[in-house]
């Protein structure tokens, strides 16, 4: 089974690399570009079929290390 | 006093750390490997900087999941003082030995100067030697080191004094323009809340002896040397 994992950082932490996005795509000309946030996408090739056992195992690998929930949240999508 | 410093894959400050521990304490530290899963008998250990696992997933990530750390929680439950400087402090809050995270400078640049620290408390374990409120000029080197955590925890940091370095200008006044990083309220050092473990961006192993041109970061080593023998 696939899993995608998309850890973005919390809302209300600075992303500069973001600002540095959106600065550069209104320097190309891109007007209206209102916000920008980078994030990361973490694939995962899981050997079981079970998806709740899946979620369970993905969910506790965000939690210990995957995601800094500190500063960081993340979605689990399973394919 | 007896050190170790911890050693894992893509460190490179190590040796500077374990000099800066001689020197203060007349005994050279243990070299720590990051897959043991015991600490030597020692007082203090030290992470120092580097880049761990090629900063790979975050700074620190990795390394704060190594065996080796086990050691280290248990060693700081037991009182026993943890120093990191740099990669070392992102390494502790991965760790959740300290609060909050590193996140990339404001400014997006790699930053390597010398700047100037405030020592906000001087009566902790780590800083004992400074007079409070005294000016230091520190080096740093760092792309991660913008200070952060939630209003309630910097809240909490600030009330128990466990902002032990501030970044400032020569005057000791801080300053956007003085702060190299971008870090929440000029945090530049922070203790955890029993006291005994300590993490800083800038390097003061780098300003011991003579020839470094400046000794201004050996007080942190000779406090702790006091810290022990009291």
């Amino acid at each position: 089974m696939k899993a995608r994992i998309t850890v973005m950082l919390k809302n209300g932490v600075l992303d500069p690399q973001g600002k540095a996005i959106q600065g550069a795509l209104s320097s190309l000309g891109f007007s209206g570009v209102e916000d920008v946030r980078q994030g990361k996408v973490i694939e995962i090739e899981l050997a079981t079929a079970d998806a709740d056992a899946a979620r369970r195992d993905l969910d506790a690998m965000c939690q210990k290390l995957i995601a800094n929930t500190v500063i960081e949240t993340y979605r689990i999508e399973l394919a | 006093m007896k050190s170790a410093v911890v050693v894992f894959p893509g460190i490179n400050r190590e040796r500077d750390m374990a000099k800066a521990l001689e020197l203060a304490s007349g005994v050279a530290p243990h070299m720590i490997w990051h897959a043991e899963t015991e600490l030597p008998d020692v007082d203090v250990v030290a992470v120092p900087g580097g880049f761990s696992y090629g900063d790979y997933l975050r700074c620190g990530a990795i390394a704060a999941r190594a065996p080796i750390m086990d050691a280290i929680h248990r060693h700081a439950a037991r009182g026993g003082y943890v120093i990191g400087v740099c990669n070392g402090f992102q390494i502790l809050t991965e760790a959740g030995l300290l609060p909050g995270a590193l996140l990339r400078n404001a400014s997006l640049k790699f930053a390597c100067k010398v700047v100037r620290l405030r020592v906000d408390n001087a009566d902790t374990a780590f800083s004992n030697a400074y007079a409070a409120g005294a000016v230091i000029r520190n080096p740093i080197a760092h792309g991660e080191g913008n200070y952060f955590a939630d209003a309630e925890t910097i809240a909490r940091l600030e009330g128990d004094g466990r902002v032990v370095f501030r970044y400032c200008d020569a005057a000791g006044e801080t300053t956007m323009a003085a702060d190299p990083n971008g870090s929440l309220n000029h945090i530049a050092g922070i203790l955890n809340e029993r006291g005994n473990v300590l993490g800083m961006m800038p390097h003061p192993e780098d300003f011991v002896e003579p020839l470094h041109g400046c000794t201004e970061g050996r007080g942190i080593f000779d406090s702790l040397v006091r810290a022990v023998a009291a």
